[in-house]
């Protein structure tokens, strides 16, 4: 065999150059770099929106970046990166939402290669187990080869996502935001694992923006801002604050926490909350003009107690006052005709209705307010579209376009417009800033705290440590369902809540 | 050597009521447990059984076929006519006629769904009119009776007469039935083209996302339910020795029932050969049984209607939590 490479070892395992993405004429990636060593632990860091998820669905063959970016694989130019083609450079991949099939067994899902191709054949049973087994025991797991993917925890379901690509031999491992509904203690254990695979040569891209735990494990970082590389860092040496500067664009240290407020009279009041499986005995207080934010990692039962807040869900036991006057919701019209709002983290799916108008989307809540005897009045509705389009500075052309047509920062106006537009007293906004560019969201913010002047009292949920942090009056760290601990921003700073959250 | 059959949360329950139904309707009218009773619910479900088995391979890919049924019946037809216009035919030709047929309409429906990107119930509402339409507008809903002599005569392949002089009888659509049944199984359970319509209904993302060909599983989940019909139609015709244009009018939701009694889940993913079979066979029990003690058959609709929802109720919430909370009930009531 003859050599091509003089020194083989200074080739990456793979390398993308000069990748640009667009979307219907947005950029999503401008002309970014990245490279990848055999074995190496490498962290994409960066806001929602950032271009992460472009980035590796660009590397795995799902979008085509414009003509002149390039992609190597051992220095070998691909033609035309496609998932057939990744899977045959053993690429592999961990989707967030992991692309199990949750009625088929472990081992089916983990040695799901063996299922595919087009040509019939009887299918091994046997086989599949060994397979799978073997992915199994090299991660060191061990995990019932016969349950259905579905009765498993979240956990273990991405442990058999994991087993999936190591039955396919990969060589590199794209694990897109994994941690992301993992505890602290399944995090270190896959902190364990990925370390354990690194050193049998397999290169892990990790999608996080977990900071703490993506310092502690990768060896390097590159980090990407509205869809350009800000640069490739070592993790030696490197500091939280500095990554989160670098994620941002902002210091933090210019950044401050809101000034702190007087009393006011309390609005809601949740005493005593419990629904079996998502949160335990919450009691919790939110004041006229408060901005109350709720953290935690994701299924700590926030989510949950927004909707039982928003009548979407009962709770077992407990009680709501709204007004010091005891609140039944038995359905989100009733909370929504109480002076409640919710705006769901699915903007895609949930928030807005996406192939309806702007216009129809932001009257979809209030059109009891736009009826003219029995009928709709159009020019009520006109109006309140006009209205909040112009408060809110949304930025549309015409408002009967379709809400789709709108960037994600103008969606998320639109969708808070259709909040506000049912007057409500309290206010709740589920990861207000997915999917919306940075300079979008200090926009959004701004809205939230004109409101909060204006006497309405708002609820922000996120998992996103700094974003509460520097948004919102008090803040409540939840944790397993239950409140862990009440933070003023005034009085600690943005690290000690991460370390609280993340541990 | 690992267990051989998996039952579900369907399969056992539907093997619980067979078991009380048989207990119930022989203690009533002691003429079920009849070697001449029991071959006759095999001989009466096999067409629905074929046609269940088939429908349960579109039902996994998240399809759903309401004009199976009268497909069949234009398959009858143009069979029928074949046989005739050529002079005879023989079992071979019949068949091959059938399947083929069989299969294009089923590929029709399956071609519009993907094409169109339409909601299947939807395109298979339509082509179960244009199917029927047809069939009525070209035979003016005349029937076929002088078939060939092979295609009905009596093909009994086992027989027995009992002391009291009652003849049992093994019919051709039950060994059909068995047969069709095990290659389904075998589709379903031991292939990768049978697995990869179960993944692809379970999880369209995720079956994307491996690289499962969305086009190619669909005609074959609908190619499958297209030979079913091919094969039921010659078999019935057989069983029926005739071929009335409107015979199978509203099987298709028979058998539609029976599937999802049976545990088959409407939107994929779910459901199982031994479970659709066992949703056949309560039906006709329970048809069976009214018969047997003498109740209206004006009852029995409405008795296969109440027994299907019931079941339903059964498999969306778990039997046991079911139990938990009437017992608790019970206990706090007292």
């Amino acid at each position: 065999m003859v050599n091509h490479s003089d020194q083989p070892c200074l080739v990456p395992l793979v390398q993308l150059q000069n990748i640009s993405v667009r979307f219907e004429g947005v950029k999503a990636l401008d002309g970014v770099e990245f490279s990848l060593e055999a074995g190496e632990i490498h962290c994409l860091a960066g806001e929602n929106g950032s271009g992460k998820s472009t980035l590796i669905k660009v590397m795995t063959g799902v979008y085509k970046p414009t003509p002149d970016g390039k992609i190597l694989v051992e220095g070998e130019h691909v033609d035309e990166m496609t998932p057939l083609e990744a899977r045959a450079v053993k690429i592999g991949t961990i989707w967030q939402d992991l692309a199990l099939f949750p009625h088929m067994t472990v081992y089916e899902n983990i040695a799901i290669t063996q299922i595919l191709g087009n040509n019939p054949k009887i299918v091994n049973l046997k086989n599949l187990r060994s397979i799978a087994h073997d992915a199994l025991s090299k991660l060191g797991v061990d995990i019932p080869l016969e349950e259905k993917v579905g009765s498993l925890p979240i956990s273990q379901r991405q442990l058999v996502a994991i087993a999936r690509a190591l039955a396919q031999d990969c060589r590199v491992l794209i694990m897109d935001e994994a941690n992301a509904s993992l505890t602290h203690a399944e995090t270190l254990k896959l902190t364990e694992i990925v370390r354990r695979l690194s050193e049998r040569g397999i290169s892990i891209v990790f999608v996080s923006h977990r900071l703490a735990e993506v310092l502690e494990i990768s060896h390097r970082v590159t980090v990407l801002r509205d869809g350009r590389l800000v640069g490739v860092f070592p993790t030696q040496g490197m500091t939280q604050s500095r990554l989160s500067e670098l994620m941002t664009g902002r210091t933090f240290a210019n950044q401050s926490p809101r000034v702190r407020r007087a009393n006011t009279e309390v609005v809601l009041q949740v005493v005593g909350c419990s629904r079996r499986g998502e949160f335990d005995d919450v009691c919790l207080s939110l004041q006229r003009g408060e901005i109350l934010g709720f953290t935690g990692l994701l299924g700590a039962g926030r989510t949950e107690l927004a909707l039982t807040l928003f009548g979407m869900k009962r709770p077992d036991s407990g009680k709501l006052l709204l007004n010091g006057k005891r609140l039944r919701l038995r359905s989100n019209i009733e909370a929504i005709s109480s002076g409640i709002a919710y705006l769901s983290e699915d903007r895609l799916q949930l928030g807005l209705v996406q192939e309806q108008s702007i216009a129809s989307n932001i009257v979809a809540a209030s059109l009891k307010s736009a009826m003219l005897g029995p009928f709709l009045s159009g020019r009520t509705l006109a109006d309140i579209v006009s209205s909040w389009v112009r408060e809110l500075k949304i930025k549309i052309g015409n408002a009967e376009d379709a809400i789709n047509t709108l960037s994600g920062g103008n969606q998320q106006r639109a969708a808070i417009a259709k909040w506000l537009a049912t007057n409500p007293q309290v206010l709740i906004l589920d990861a207000p800033t997915v999917g919306v560019d940075v300079g979008a969201r200090a926009s959004i913010f701004r809205i939230v705290a004109n409101l909060a002047k204006s006497g309405m009292s708002i609820i922000i949920i996120s998992d996103e440590v700094p974003e509460v942090y520097f948004n919102c009056d008090r803040v409540l760290h939840f944790s397993s369902g239950k409140i862990k601990g009440e933070y003023f921003p005034q009085d600690c700073t943005v690290s000690d809540l991460e370390r609280a959250v993340y541990g | 050597m690992g267990k051989f059959v998996r039952l579900g949360v369907a399969e056992k329950s539907l093997l619980v009521v067979i078991l009380l139904q048989v207990i119930v309707i022989q203690s009533l009218s002691n003429q079920f447990l009849t070697s001449n009773n029991l071959m006759s619910i095999l001989n009466v479900s096999s067409l629905n059984i074929i046609f269940a088995v088939g429908l349960l391979v579109v039902l996994l890919a998240g399809g759903i076929d309401i004009s199976f049924a009268v497909a069949c019946s234009v398959v009858q037809y143009v069979t029928a006519s074949l046989m005739v216009s050529i002079g005879g035919g023989n079992w071979a030709i019949a068949v091959f006629s059938g399947v083929a047929v069989g299969v294009i309409l089923s590929w029709i429906n399956a071609g519009i769904i993907m094409k169109f990107r339409i909601v299947s119930i939807v395109v298979t509402i339509a082509t179960f009119n244009i199917y029927f339409g047809l069939l009525m507008f070209f035979t003016r809903g005349t029937s076929i009776y002088n078939l060939p002599a092979w295609w009905t005569d009596r093909l009994i392949l086992w027989e027995h007469q009992s002391e009291k002089g009652v003849w049992t009888e093994l019919t051709l659509p039950v060994v059909v039935m068995f047969f069709a049944v095990i290659a389904t199984w075998l589709l379903l359970a031991r292939t990768n083209l049978g697995r990869q319509i179960y993944a692809f209904g379970d999880s369209l993302l995720a079956a994307e996302r491996v690289g499962i060909d969305i086009t190619r599983t669909y005609l074959i989940a609908y190619g499958w339910l297209g030979l079913m019909v091919g094969i039921g139609a010659i078999v019935q015709v057989h069983y029926a020795q005739e071929v009335v244009p409107n015979a199978l009018y509203g099987r298709e939701l028979d058998v539609l029932a029976a599937a999802v009694l049976g545990g088959a889940r409407l939107g994929g993913g779910s459901g199982s050969v031994l479970g659709v079979v066992l949703g056949v066979l309560v039906i006709t029990i329970t048809q069976s049984g009214l018969n047997l003690v003498g109740a209206s058959p004006y009852a029995y609709r409405m008795i296969v209607g109440a027994v299907i929802l019931m079941a339903i109720v059964g498999y969306s919430r778990p039997f046991s939590s079911l139990l938990a909370k009437g017992l608790r009930k019970f206990g706090s009531g007292s």
